[in-house]
């Protein structure tokens, strides 16, 4: 296999981290949701955690796109 | 895109608008720095039309005491009441992203040879931007604690015997701060503004291909984009929030030690 198709699997590799990502952000505000149901008056107190989780969440699936993108156009 | 080769990186690219060079040094004005400064007029003209002190607010005014007491209660509520001196440089943070990441998405490339830049998408804004709200929490943590700041990387409570394993992990977890909060911001507008590009080029090049499935294409990408667009605005303001939002929480560990 030539070094430029290997590239191209290996950045379409790393992007299936973006996926896992998916799921833990979903998780994250699914498992708001259902707590917010259950007691609204306490949910808007809780906003601030719930952004926290997300961009920990997300901060990860951004660096599976960021070595995608590294694979692709820099080496 | 009559080569039918998409080239999305493309519009990242920083072109000089204004060549100057003082000695060896190029300082010339960008269509980074000019998309930068339009943001500052838009957001001096929003503060100051809104900034007119009257008893019964108007529509504008209400918008910017909006932004003002979002800032306001989203200080209080995660720094406490010692954080009121720095709601000032969340609200300057939290509103710069803000225009410069909305102004971005203006579709401007309907006018030949124009497309909207987005600062906030280049790692050296966002470093900086992360850098001068790092060295802030340091400086603060620093003045207001002295060398006791350190007791930060060892949560109260923690046993003794579990030192040698939580000190290496919060002091890593603390330096990569500044790389996190850049690389979000970075990443989530060069992505945003990447797929918005790619699905973009899909409705060109399949309207100009001229078949009944480029059609169909056409169709599918256009309905798409519209969604992807108003997720992008989310987006946009999520991310100025997440990093305002992290901001005062780094800050709230440096003034209050937990």
């Amino acid at each position: 296999m030539d070094v430029a198709s290997a590239k191209l699997i290996g950045a379409g590799l790393a992007a299936i981290g973006t996926g896992a990502a998916a799921i833990g952000v979903g998780f994250v505000f699914g498992q708001f949701l259902n707590s917010a149901l259950r007691n609204p008056a306490a949910a808007d107190g809780q906003q601030g955690r719930l952004f926290l989780g997300f961009a920990l969440a997300e901060l990860l699936g951004l660096m599976a796109f960021t070595v995608a993108l590294l694979i692709l156009f820099v080496f | 895109m009559a080569t039918g080769k998409i080239d999305p990186m493309h519009q990242f690219t920083v072109e000089t608008l204004v060549p100057l060079h003082i000695g060896k040094y190029d300082i010339s004005l960008t269509n980074s720095a000019a998309w930068m400064l339009a943001a500052l007029a838009v957001i001096w003209a929003f503060m100051a039309l809104g900034m007119k002190r009257q008893l019964v607010p108007g529509r504008w005014q209400m918008a910017v005491e909006g932004l003002t007491g979002f800032i306001d209660d989203l200080v209080r509520v995660n720094i406490g009441p010692e954080g009121r001196k720095f709601t000032p440089f969340i609200f300057a943070l939290f509103t710069f992203i803000l225009f410069v990441n909305f102004l971005g998405m203006l579709p401007l490339a309907i006018v030949p040879g124009w497309h909207a830049f987005t600062p906030t998408s280049h790692f050296s804004i966002t470093g900086v931007l992360a850098i001068v709200s790092f060295s802030l929490v340091l400086i603060v943590g620093f003045w207001r604690h002295g060398l006791h700041f350190f007791s930060l990387f060892l949560p109260a409570g923690t046993p003794i015997w579990m030192a040698p394993l939580i000190i290496p992990i919060e002091i890593v977890s603390f330096l990569v701060r500044p790389f996190s909060l850049a690389l979000r911001l970075f990443v989530a507008m060069m992505a945003g503004h990447i797929l918005m590009e790619v699905f973009g080029s899909f409705i060109v090049s399949g309207f100009a291909s001229g078949t009944a499935t480029g059609f169909g294409v056409g169709i599918v990408s256009f309905i798409f984009i519209v969604g992807v667009g108003a997720l992008e605005l989310l987006i946009c303001a999520l991310q100025a929030y997440v990093f305002a939002l992290l901001t005062s929480l780094y800050l709230s560990d440096a003034i209050n030690l937990h």
